[in-house]
C-alpha cells in the first residue's frame, strides 16, 4: 500500500513550529554573537607571546573542538550544577555550550585570517609608530575579516544546525517542537520534511545575504588584490 | 654630535650571523647608501636601526639617547623612535583598505591623535610634494608601482622623521618607473634631509649619497665618499661587487 502524504496536521500545528524557530533563532543568533566575541578574545589569546595567555585559550579551544556538542551540552547542563553548583536554565545551558563551542571554532578563523595577513601589512604599521594593539585593530583585523566571511559563514550555518541538541534537554526548540507534533499526529515524515524545508530557506536566505555582503566589501575595500 | 649612533651591532638569524659588529655614526643631512650582495646583511641593518628588527648585542643612540638597553626594549619607546626614524619598504606595504589619502593620514589620525581634518590636511600636503594630489581617493589596487611607493613616501614624510630609511625602495619596480621614486628621492635628499638607503642603483648612489657603505659578511667591508668607494675601490670584494653590477654608470 503506498504511502498516503498528509501535511494537514502540520500545517495545523504552523503555529507551534514558528514558535520554535523564533527559539532556534534566538540560540543560534545570541551563540553566535557571544561566539564571535568569544572567538576574537581567543584567537588574541592564542596568538599572544605570553604563555599565561596563550596556553588557557589554546586549551579551551582545542577541548570545545575535539568533543561531540552533545556531550558539552550534557556537561553543562548536567554535571555543572553537581560539581560547581551552577544551575542553568536549558536555554542558558544552550547559549553557554554554544557560545564557548562556537568561539572555538571562531577563534581558529580570527587566526587563520589574521595568520594570511603579509608581513609587510605589520612593518607598515609599525614604521608609522603604530603599537601591536593599535596595527590589529586598524591595519590587520579589517583586513583579515573580510578573508574570514566565507568561514563565518561555514560555521554559522553548522551552528544553526548544531543548535537541534538542545531539543535533548528539553528546549522548546524548532526540532523539539517537531518531535512534538509528529508525536501527537503520528505523521513524523511529514513534519521532519518541513522542519527541513524550514532549515534550508533560514539557511539559504542568510547564505544569500552574506554573499551579498562579501561582494559589497570587495568592491569598496579592494584587498585581495595585490 | 650624531644623529644616530651604532655600536657593535649584531644580529642572528638562527644559527647565521647576519650582522657581526657594526658601527656607525650619521650626521644630520648625511645621505649614507648601503650597498652589498644579497645576503650581506643590508636590509637587517636598517630594520635595525628603527627596530623593525630587535639588535641581539650593541647599542643604538638616537640624538644622544640609547634605546634600550639591548634586550628590554619597551614598546612604547620603540613606536617613538620609529616616528622619529621612518621606513619605504621595498613592497610599499601600503595599506590595500584605504584610499592613498587614508594610507598617509593613518599615522597621524591613530598614532598622533590628530583631527580628521588636521590629519587630512597635512596628508594632502605630502601627497602633492609626491606628485599624487590627484590619487589621494584611490586604492593602491589601482596605482602603479611608482604610484604606490611615492605614497608610501609621503606616508613616511607625514610623520615628519628626522630620518628616513628606504629599502631597496625602486626593487619591485618595472624599469620605466625606478625614475619617478629617484626623482622624490632626490628632491628629498636636496631639501637636506637625513637618509639612509640601501638600493642596487649605483647611479643613483653616486650622484645622491654623500658617503657609500659596502657591507659584506655582515661587516662594513669599505665606506667612504662615493667617489672614494665606486670609482676608486680599495678592497678586493668591493671591486668584485661593482663589477658583476653591469649598469654601473655614472
Amino acid at each position: 500500500m503506498a504511502y498516503q502524504w498528509d501535511f494537514t496536521p502540520v500545517v495545523a500545528n504552523a503555529p507551534l513550529l514558528a514558535q520554535g524557530l523564533v527559539n532556534t533563532l534566538k540560540i543560534t543568533g545570541v551563540s553566535l554573537g557571544c561566539g564571535l566575541v568569544l572567538g576574537l578574545a581567543f584567537a588574541l589569546m592564542r596568538l599572544s607571546p605570553r604563555p599565561w595567555l596563550r596556553l588557557p585559550a589554546g586549551f579551551v579551544i582545542e577541548v570545545f573542538r575535539t568533543t561531540p556538542p552533545l556531550v558539552q551540552l550534557f556537561w553543562v547542563f548536567f554535571a555543572l550544577p553537581l560539581i560547581a553548583g551552577i544551575e542553568l536554565t536549558p536555554f542558558m545551558a544552550a547559549i553557554v555550550t554554544f557560545s564557548i563551542q562556537s568561539g572555538a571554532f571562531f577563534a581558529e578563523v580570527f587566526r587563520a585570517g589574521i595568520q594570511s595577513i603579509e608581513r609587510g601589512q605589520w612593518d607598515g604599521a609599525r614604521a608609522i609608530g603604530m603599537n601591536h594593539a593599535q596595527a590589529m585593530q586598524r591595519i590587520i583585523l579589517p583586513q583579515a575579516i573580510k578573508r574570514m566571511i566565507p568561514a563565518f559563514l561555514e560555521r554559522s550555518i553548522e551552528l544553526m544546525k548544531t543548535t537541534t541538541l538542545v531539543a535533548t534537554i528539553a528546549y522548546a526548540d524548532l526540532l523539539f517542537e517537531a518531535n512534538e507534533i509528529s508525536q501527537k499526529t503520528f505523521r513524523p515524515l511529514e513534519t521532519f520534511t518541513v522542519v527541513a524545508l524550514i532549515y534550508f530557506v533560514v539557511i539559504f536566505v542568510v547564505s544569500l545575504l552574506a554573499r551579498q555582503l562579501e561582494r559589497r566589501l570587495a568592491v569598496s575595500g579592494e584587498n585581495t588584490v595585490h | 654630535m650624531s644623529l644616530l649612533q651604532v655600536r657593535g651591532l649584531t644580529k642572528r638569524f638562527g644559527k647565521t650571523d647576519v650582522l657581526r659588529g657594526i658601527d656607525l655614526d650619521v650626521q644630520p643631512g648625511e645621505r649614507i647608501a648601503i650597498l652589498g650582495a644579497s645576503g650581506s646583511g643590508k636590509s637587517t641593518l636598517l630594520r635595525c636601526l628603527n627596530f623593525m628588527e630587535m639588535p641581539d648585542v650593541g647599542t643604538v643612540t638616537l640624538d644622544g639617547k640609547v634605546i634600550g638597553p639591548s634586550g628590554k626594549y619597551r614598546e612604547s619607546e620603540l613606536t617613538q623612535v620609529r616616528q622619529r626614524v621612518g621606513m619605504v619598504f621595498q613592497q610599499f606595504n601600503l595599506f590595500p583598505h584605504m584610499t592613498a589619502v587614508g594610507n598617509v593620514m593613518e599615522g597621524l589620525r591613530t598614532v598622533r591623535r590628530q583631527s580628521k581634518a588636521e590629519a587630512r590636511t597635512r596628508a594632502e600636503k605630502e601627497l602633492a610634494r609626491v606628485g599624487l594630489a590627484d590619487k589621494a581617493e584611490t586604492y593602491p589596487a589601482h596605482l602603479s608601482g611608482g604610484q604606490k611607493q611615492r605614497v608610501a613616501i609621503a606616508r613616511a614624510l607625514a610623520m615628519d622623521p628626522e630620518m628616513l630609511l628606504f629599502d631597496e625602495p625602486t626593487s619591485a619596480l618595472d624599469p620605466e618607473l625606478v625614475g619617478e621614486v629617484l626623482n622624490v628621492i632626490r628632491s628629498l635628499a636636496d631639501e637636506g634631509r637625513t637618509m639612509l638607503l640601501v638600493t642596487h642603483e649605483l647611479g643613483f648612489a653616486y650622484h645622491v649619497a654623500t658617503r657609500i657603505i659596502f657591507l659584506a659578511d655582515g661587516t662594513i667591508h669599505e665606506q667612504g665618499t662615493p667617489d672614494e668607494v665606486l670609482k676608486n675601490p680599495r678592497q678586493e670584494r668591493t671591486r668584485a661587487f661593482l663589477a658583476s653590477h653591469k649598469q654601473f654608470s655614472f
